[in-house]
């Protein structure tokens, strides 16, 4: 009797271990750059869901991975804009209305600013300067969220942590190059 | 029963495997049903436990539209390689929990820049252009009459990019003139970047201008450039060695780490020049060296000038002598008795400039520092607040060693686009060795400075616990502050109290009262202390009687706008028996650099005030600590403007 329940837990375990591997193994084995690079993030998940979305990802090494993660950004700021153009025609108060301009001058800054000094650092081999750009990129979605502190609930809470989130990732990563 | 299980494979997995025929039990009647409802119960549970388990393990990670993740709730099972907020602690406490980057304050974030206050923030007597981007000062030097400086730029913006080298002259450091640029990407060796650079002067009075190249395939490459016309004061035409490059990243080294070749020294032999060039080994810092007969052709020598594990990336070497005895500066082949040599870098990982002081053995190709605990990149740094790609050179005109500093700005950067520039070079600074204490240099702002001195006042108080005095000066921007601080002597005998483990950067700064300090002075600061920066003195007995001084600069009410960098700067200061603690502090708007003990510890800050500007800005004496009072004396002078302007070229 004994036996037998222990033979059905062991399987249970081994089928259970089985399925697991087989479901991240699903998710196009990442390489193990990959993998260790994401480990010296704040965020693993996220550092590992924006590499992937890249086909590069395979071969790349930490330098364009780098990239890959400051073109994740880019791809957060450009929708954060675009968010903002929808969320103005609301007929919003002052105070809101004030809030998002700010939050598009930071984007702007995000766009023309952080984002190409990273590409810029990293494609030219100086990475310091990419690591400031991605550094700025996080307080610039802060000041956006922040902008609408004791205004009114944040339009773009979520674009703003993404970016934020986003930026933090891709600032862990350059810093294996500096 | 049989004692051996079946082989498992997924497919079989969930088939029902049957008990093997076992001996036919005697005993009740009612037992031979019992096992089977019982397994049948067992299996049934483990189904569902599997059903279960299997549910939970299936989860999809996040999806791939990112802006669904909440990321705060991911998993964070990281070990950095390298810690994101703190840089790795380097030596003794010196600004190690300094935050690199920007942080935005919490609470009340709403706030509007508006133009006066961003327009405030240019300097009145500090190197900047007219817009636009710059970081390194490149191959200053003194040349017919006038001083020359180079920096890298960006034409098209107020961020890093498209770097040219930018070009100014002046009669004596302070007021310059812009010149059209000396260098711009137009060579296939250089068109992604024009870079850091050195001047060697040659005794037959040659200029030869090493810099880096970025390639247009990115590989950092060192090239030769050098005046058009010697004769021409203002060396306003540059040449480009045909043959550039002249040195490409040798093997072992990588194509992104081999940049800011340095002013060459004579070998010993007086026949050849050598340079040094940083780079790494995986996170070892080092030191390149090549040795020219005519900076044509280069080789590189066996080994190391030195190198440092664990400090990354070695950027902007700088490798000078420096005399032990005398109080001029030296020629950089200078070598000998009673001369010590500095080596700088200015390390990447953390974004400071360190240096050491050591001995140089040319034969064996060599730099040993004196003290190896403080070794370049784990010890000394030139200033403790924002300072990078620091560059010295020797001044022949008044036989002085000069050293140039990089400030950047510390707001956001959206800030910067919309002001339309960012950075500043430093008050150019004398280095001399410190003969008193023997293991550390001495800078001090060039004494043309002074030039720029008006009106002054002087003022004396003895400051007693907690007070805080305001100086009559109505305008606060543009000021050269001389302070000088004594203990009274009964206080410091009697306080007996240990007080350990202060350290300028978790300080708190200034609000933090201990019984010998924080007292200084508040520059920056409107009239009802909304926004103040203190500069300050903190003395700490520690156990055993034993004091510690520590010099601070202190950001963290600097301004009310959230988007700027608020730091506690600074370090230990050694003081020896007798001295006063002095504090020497140029004010210039958004910048302020503060000297003590003659230089022996510099503070370089970034300051953006939204009320504490123009005329409301202010100056105070304070003593906040709890025991000690405080003779202070205090000269201020106002600084006029250096009138950095285009040089008139029309009217040549």
């Amino acid at each position: 009797m004994m036996k037998i329940l222990i033979s059905v837990i062991l399987l249970i375990i081994m089928v259970v271990q089985t399925y697991a591997e087989s479901a991240s193994a699903s998710q196009n084995k990442d390489p193990p750059l990959v993998v260790s690079t994401c480990k010296n993030t704040p965020h693993y998940r996220l550092c590992l869901a924006v590499l992937r979305r890249s086909p590069r990802s395979a071969k790349a090494d930490v330098w364009e991975l780098a990239l890959i993660a400051v073109g994740a950004v880019k791809t957060e700021a450009e929708r954060a804009m675009d968010a903002i153009k929808k969320v103005r025609k609301g007929g919003e108060g002052k105070e809101v209305a004030a809030a998002l301009k700010q939050c598009e001058e930071v984007y702007d800054a995000v766009l023309e600013g952080d984002v190409q000094e990273a590409e810029e650092g990293l494609k030219l081999g100086d990475p310091k300067f990419a690591e400031n750009g991605m550094a700025d990129a996080v307080v610039e979605a802060d000041s956006c969220e922040g902008g609408f502190a004791g205004v009114g609930k944040s339009p773009l809470s979520r674009v703003n942590s993404a970016v934020h989130d986003i930026a933090e990732v891709a600032r862990a990563i350059i810093r294996n190059l500096l | 029963m049989a004692t051996h299980s079946p082989p498992y494979d997924l497919e079989g997995a969930m088939s029902y495997s049957p008990i093997p025929a076992g001996p036919h039990r005697t005993s009740s009647a009612a037992e031979p049903h019992r096992p089977k409802k019982l397994l049948a119960r067992i299996l049934f549970s483990s189904f569902l436990l599997l059903s279960l388990v299997l549910l939970v393990v299936n989860q999809r990670p996040a999806k791939l539209d990112i802006v669904e993740t909440t990321p705060s709730t991911s998993v964070n099972d990281f070990s950095p390689a390298r810690p994101l907020t703190e840089p790795p602690s380097r030596g003794v406490s010196m600004g190690a929990s300094e935050k690199v980057f920007r942080r935005v304050s919490g609470g009340e974030l709403t706030f509007s820049w508006s133009n006066v206050m961003l327009s405030w923030q240019r300097t009145a007597y500090h190197f900047q252009p007219e817009k636009n981007w710059m970081n390194d000062p490149n191959g200053p030097l003194f040349h017919k009459g006038w001083y020359h400086l180079f920096y890298q730029y960006n034409q098209e913006s107020a961020v890093w990019g498209n770097i040219t080298w930018g070009h100014a002259v002046s009669r004596d450091l302070i007021h310059w003139l812009h010149l059209p640029y000396a260098m711009v990407p137009d060579q296939w060796y250089d068109v992604n970047g024009v870079w850091t650079g050195s001047a060697t002067i040659l005794p037959d009075g040659r200029i030869m201008m090493l810099y880096t190249g970025d390639t247009h395939d990115v590989v950092q490459v060192q090239c030769l450039a050098y005046p058009a016309d010697l004769s021409d004061p203002l060396l306003l035409k540059w040449v480009k060695y045909q043959n550039n490059p002249v040195m490409v990243p040798p093997p072992g080294i990588g194509h992104k780490d081999f940049r800011d070749p340095t002013t060459a020294w004579l070998s010993p032999d007086g026949d050849k020049w050598r340079i040094t060039i940083g780079s790494k080994i995986n996170t070892t810092g080092i030191s390149l060296v090549y040795e020219t007969a005519d900076f044509f052709k280069y080789e590189l020598l066996d080994g190391y000038l030195h190198e440092v594990p664990g400090t990354g990336m070695w950027e902007c070497i700088d490798f000078y002598p420096i005399s032990l005895t005398e109080s001029n500066g030296l020629d950089t082949s200078a070598n000998g008795q009673g001369i010590k040599h500095v080596m700088k870098v200015s390390l990447d990982d953390d974004k400071n400039d360190y240096y050491a002081l050591g001995t140089y053995d040319p034969v064996k190709n060599k730099w040993t520092p004196d003290d190896p605990e403080l070794d370049v990149g784990i010890g000394l740094r030139y200033d403790y607040g924002k300072y990078y790609a620091s560059k010295t050179f020797y001044d022949q005109n008044k036989k002085r060693r000069i050293l140039w500093g990089w400030i950047r700005e510390t707001d956001a950067e959206a800030l910067d686009i919309l002001k339309g520039w960012a950075s500043v070079q430093s008050i150019p600074r004398t280095v001399v060795f410190d003969q008193k204490t023997g293991s550390n240099i001495l800078q001090w702002p060039v004494e043309e400075v002074e030039s720029l001195r008006s009106d002054s006042l002087e003022f004396n108080a003895k400051l007693e616990p907690g007070s805080v005095v305001p100086i009559e000066v109505d305008s606060g921007s543009q000021l050269d502050i001389v302070a000088s601080f004594e203990l009274d002597k009964e206080t410091f005998e009697v306080t007996t109290e240990a007080d350990i483990g202060y350290d300028c950067p978790t300080s708190g700064g200034a609000v933090n009262r201990g019984m010998l300090g924080p007292f200084g002075i508040v520059v920056l600061a409107d009239e009802n202390l909304l926004e103040l920066t203190p500069i300050y003195f903190y003395i700490a007995k520690g156990p055993h009687g034993k004091v510690e001084t520590h010099f601070c600069a202190d950001e963290l009410r600097s301004s009310v706008a959230p988007d700027v960098d608020k730091i506690v700067y600074g370090s230990k200061v050694p003081v020896l028996d007798g001295e006063n603690l002095t504090i020497r502090s140029l004010v210039d708007h958004s910048i302020v650099e503060s000297f003590a003990q003659g230089g022996r510890r510099v503070i370089t800050s970034r300051i953006y005030p939204t009320t504490a500007i123009g005329g409301a800005a202010r100056v105070f004496l304070f003593n906040n600590a709890t025991r000690a009072s405080v003779n202070a004396s205090i000269k201020i002078w106002k600084m006029s403007s250096a009138n950095i302007r285009p040089f008139p070229l029309d009217q040549l």
